[in-house]
């Protein structure tokens, strides 16, 4: 069967060795120890294991990792550049957009995608964006508040 | 704030649950025996069991006692760094921070030197589990007392050590400090690592809430980074050396026996440990890939008599009473014949907590360590002494900070099955559930049906009361409204799914059908709802809220237009006071309705975290909202039908209206927990308002599972 032997992940070329049919999610997670990225669903449904491949949000555990070789793979943990946090890590933490957590790294990955097509999305729009995304704990409003302040501060030219 | 809480088991009589558990019957084969395990005779395991004997209240065999020293709640290390043990668990409910809080503040020092050991069953002081809203009430009070102790310890020792009058040093900025002699020193210099050995005074040497520094004030998550950063390592995420991943083999349906396997096909592929015991039958493999293709491998054959299903499960549960004591409070007198009755259902709903069921078990020797996302680490932990017969000592049992829980986590099933294939691994396994397994092989909250009638007199004020609630449980079953005469009585019944504990309880199906039928006897009295409800309290804590939410809902509401509802219903649960208005919008055309916004005035006495408490609130509702208008699990003969999130559905952004939250701050009383309360408003809230909008009374939750329409 075909195999992958390297991915680039938050900017790093990681030696592994997955089947191409694999999924992604389990790849990250147990060749490369890259656990901010969550399983919740398995099928495409909950968001939680979004990651950015070429800087569009995709639902990594049912992408086959032989999809993502040679891509750009970012995940949660290639966000914060040398120790300073995305503006959208700051934001959640700010409007304390979590409960218990487990929906935020997707929902960040999510967002992330969004403010790259889009930098000041309305309110409608954050939601169609995360509509994919559940948060079970429901921190919705604050995580759309997160969002609508990330693209604020992102727009004074932060990053 | 000078009660003396009793913090060990103050669990609520009528909490419900967890009777015909199902639990593995291991016979541990000659193989994998441990030495000291003797001849392997058939173990007979009764978790179950001692987990609802537990739940209760019951049990003999805890010690219940919380430790009067010091040092087993606080240690202050050499660098100034606090650590504090609790036997509490985080699932999002916020308490690592609020516990802070509470331990800076009677330490006189910033919450960033304090790290809260959570859940550590080696650790931390016993625990009867984090549920029913306690931790606020008890967990809170308790560090509070052990860190005001450790403050006039630490003055004791500088005053000996600076030889100065003790009433003048004072304890600030995690310093202990004496104007006079200048002298001034680290809690951690004073220490110098040593135990603060000595008990803690029944005195009540506590900072009244209108003083409070730290707590009453929001502070932001204590480790938010860790969790913005993907750096935090839930119970799925955890890793040890030579792991392999678990993987169990379902039965096809509820209730089964096995009486066929063929492992060989799995047992051939080269990495893969199998194991058959009893019913039990897993595979252990390198990846979790590997894994469940082995366990795919594995063909079995099940035998079950016939289930009910979902369809008619209200009938079921009215056609089999269980003879078990019920909670009630019966007057004589029965029913008017005028009386206005009404019968609500709640179906069987789901926790869904986005992380699934995980578990990592590692033995050495005959000792076991479990990192598990538990609400009862403690009550874990004798699950896993019983089921492997070994002493409670041998057994650790660790919670990390979990992704949610909701009541829905307070069994120990993957533990065990991540212990009895790393038994046959002799390596580490860790076992997470998937989605589907979850959906399935968790437990659920109780379906019910509950029989209202009750006579409004002219003046109207309620004469005749009488309430009855099949299985859904008994919390939340007394009117806080006051008639002349009560007939209450929780009746339990057998019931097809297996059934537990869940954020409110029964308080969500008591409040549904309580307060929606109070909005009935508020229209057939000619009454506005609320008008109906204040004429009928007595309770000033609650008319309190009811009036705080009507205020800023701007009740009765003004109807712009038609297709437009309001809706207002509220309660008390365990010492939290809610109020909820609901506006609705239904689309004439269609059906469809939309909640627009929600207003909920909430007190739960002095508030510790605000922003915290908040969230807590916004969460309540909004899961609320899902229960209310379209969770269901759907079952027949045995099987979940709908075991996906795409099947199964959840509030998401779309579903979520505007939600404005008023809380009440009653310093002047003791503070009670947040966590559950706050979700019993909205369903009856949003119902009342769907008559508003269009003379339908609903009476089964959920209301609207057809794509939120009436139907
Ligand atoms: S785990 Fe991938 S969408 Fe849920
Ligand atoms: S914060 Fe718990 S799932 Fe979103």
């Amino acid at each position: 069967m075909a195999r992958v032997t390297s991915l680039v992940v938050n900017g790093v070329t990681r030696q592994l060795d997955a089947d191409t049919q694999s999924s992604l999610l389990s790849v990250l997670r147990e060749q490369l120890d890259l656990t901010g990225t969550k399983y919740g669903c398995g099928e495409g449904q909950c968001g939680a294991c979004t990651v950015l491949i070429d800087g569009k949000p995709h639902r990594s555990c049912i992408t086959p990792t032989g999809d993502a070789e040679g891509k750009i793979i970012t995940t949660i943990e290639g966000l914060a550049k040398e120790g300073r946090l995305h503006p959208l890590q700051e934001a959640f933490l700010f409007e304390e957009a979590m409960q218990c957590a487990y929906c935020t790294s997707g929902m960040i990955m999510s967002a992330v995608g969004l403010l790259q097509t889009d930098p000041s999305p309305s309110e409608t729009k954050i939601k169609d964006a995360l509509e994919g995304n559940i948060c079970r704990c429901g921190t919705h409003p604050r995580i759309v508040a997160a969002v609508q302040r990330a693209a604020r501060s992102m727009k004074g030219g932060a990053h | 704030m000078n009660e003396q809480q009793n913090i060990s088991p103050a669990i609520e009589p009528e909490r419900y649950e967890f009777r015909g558990a199902r639990a593995y019957i291991f016979d541990l084969t000659r193989r994998d025996l441990f030495k000291f395990l003797g001849a392997g005779a058939l173990i007979l395991c009764t978790n179950a069991k001692t987990s609802a004997f537990q739940e209760s209240g019951r049990s003999q065999s805890q010690t219940n006692d919380l430790p009067k020293d010091i040092s087993a709640w606080l240690h202050i290390g050499e660098n100034g760094e606090v650590s504090v043990f609790t036997g509490k668990v985080e699932v999002g409910q916020n308490i690592r921070t609020s516990l802070t809080q509470a331990v800076a503040e009677e330490l006189r020092m910033q919450t960033s030197q304090i790290r809260v050991v959570m859940g550590d069953t080696l650790l931390t002081p016993f625990d009867m589990g984090t549920f029913g809203s306690r931790t606020t009430p008890t967990m809170n009070l308790q560090l509070r007392k052990a860190a005001a102790a450790a403050r006039e310890m630490l003055k004791d020792l500088a005053a000996q050590s600076w030889n100065v009058p003790r009433e003048h040093v004072v304890a600030g900025d995690g310093k202990i400090s004496d104007a006079l002699s200048k002298n001034s020193a680290t809690y951690g210099a004073l220490l110098k690592g040593r135990e603060l050995a000595r008990l803690i005074p029944d005195q009540d040497p506590l900072l009244p809430a209108t003083e409070w520094k730290v707590s009453g004030k929001p502070l932001p998550k204590v480790d938010g980074r860790a969790f913005v950063t993907g750096a935090h390592k839930y119970p799925s995420d955890q890793k040890r050396p030579g792991m392999l991943y678990g993987k169990v083999v379902r039965p096809s349906k509820f209730e089964t026996k096995l009486v066929f396997a063929d492992l060989s096909a799995a047992e051939k592929m080269s990495g893969v440990i199998v194991v058959r015991d009893g019913d039990f039958i897993g595979v252990a493999a390198p990846s979790d890939e590997l894994a469940s293709h082995a366990a795919a491998t594995i063909k079995t054959d099940w035998t079950a008599a016939p289930q009910p299903s979902s369809k008619t499960v209200f009938d079921y549960l009215r056609n089999n009473l269980e003879a078990r004591e019920s909670y009630n409070s019966s007057s004589k007198i029965s029913a008017p014949a005028n009386a206005l009755s009404a019968t609500y259902t709640v179906a069987y709903i789901s926790h869904a907590p986005l992380e699934p069921r995980a578990a990592l078990a590692e033995w050495d020797g005959d000792k076991l360590t479990v990192w598990t996302g538990t609400q009862r680490p403690f009550g874990v932990r004798e699950e896993l002494a019983s089921v492997f017969r070994i002493s409670l000592e041998n057994v650790r049992v660790l919670m990390p900070d979990t992704g949610s829980a909701y009541g829905g986590k307070h069994t120990g099933e993957s533990a065990i099955e991540a212990a009895r294939l790393a038994r046959a691994a002799k390596k580490p396994v860790k076992v997470v559930w998937t989605r589907k397994e979850e959906f399935t092989w968790a437990y659920f909250r109780p379906a019910g049906v509950i029989d209202v009638r009750a006579t409004v007199g002219a003046g109207g004020q309620l004469e005749y009361w009488e309430f009855t609630n099949f299985n859904s449980g008994g919390s939340g079953l007394n009117t806080p409204y006051a008639a002349e005469v009560r007939n209450e009585q929780f009746q339990p019944t057998k019931y097809p799914l297996r059934q537990g504990s869940y954020r409110g309880l029964a308080a969500t199906a008591n409040h549904f059908a309580r307060e929606s039928f109070m909005d009935e006897l508020a229209h057939q009295a000619k009454l506005d709802p609320l008008e109906f409800r204040l004429r009928n309290l007595r309770d000033e804590r609650l008319k309190a809220v009811f009036e705080a939410a009507a205020k800023k809902f701007g009740w009765p509401g003004n109807k712009k237009s038609s297709g437009r509802g309001f809706g207002i219903a509220g309660g008390v649960e365990k010492g939290g006071y809610i109020a909820t208005c609901a506006e609705i919008a239904v689309e004439r055309a269609t059906g469809a309705v939309r909640v627009v916004r929600i207003v909920s005035a909430f007190e739960c006495g002095a508030i510790v975290n605000p922003e915290g408490l908040r969230n807590q609130v916004e969460g309540s509702n909004i899961m609320g909202l899902g229960g209310a208008l379209f969770e269901a699990i759907e079952f027949e003969d045995g099987r979940i039908l709908n075991a996906a999130f795409s099947k199964y559905r959840v509030p998401r952004f779309q579903d979520v209206p505007q939600i404005e939250i008023v809380l009440i701050d009653r310093k002047d009383l003791p503070s009670a927990g947040a966590g559950e309360t706050p979700i019993v408003g909205i369903a009856p809230a949003i119902g009342n308002a769907i008559f508003d909008a269009t003379g339908t009374r609903l009476r089964s939750l959920p209301m609207v599972p057809n794509g939120l329409r009436i139907s």
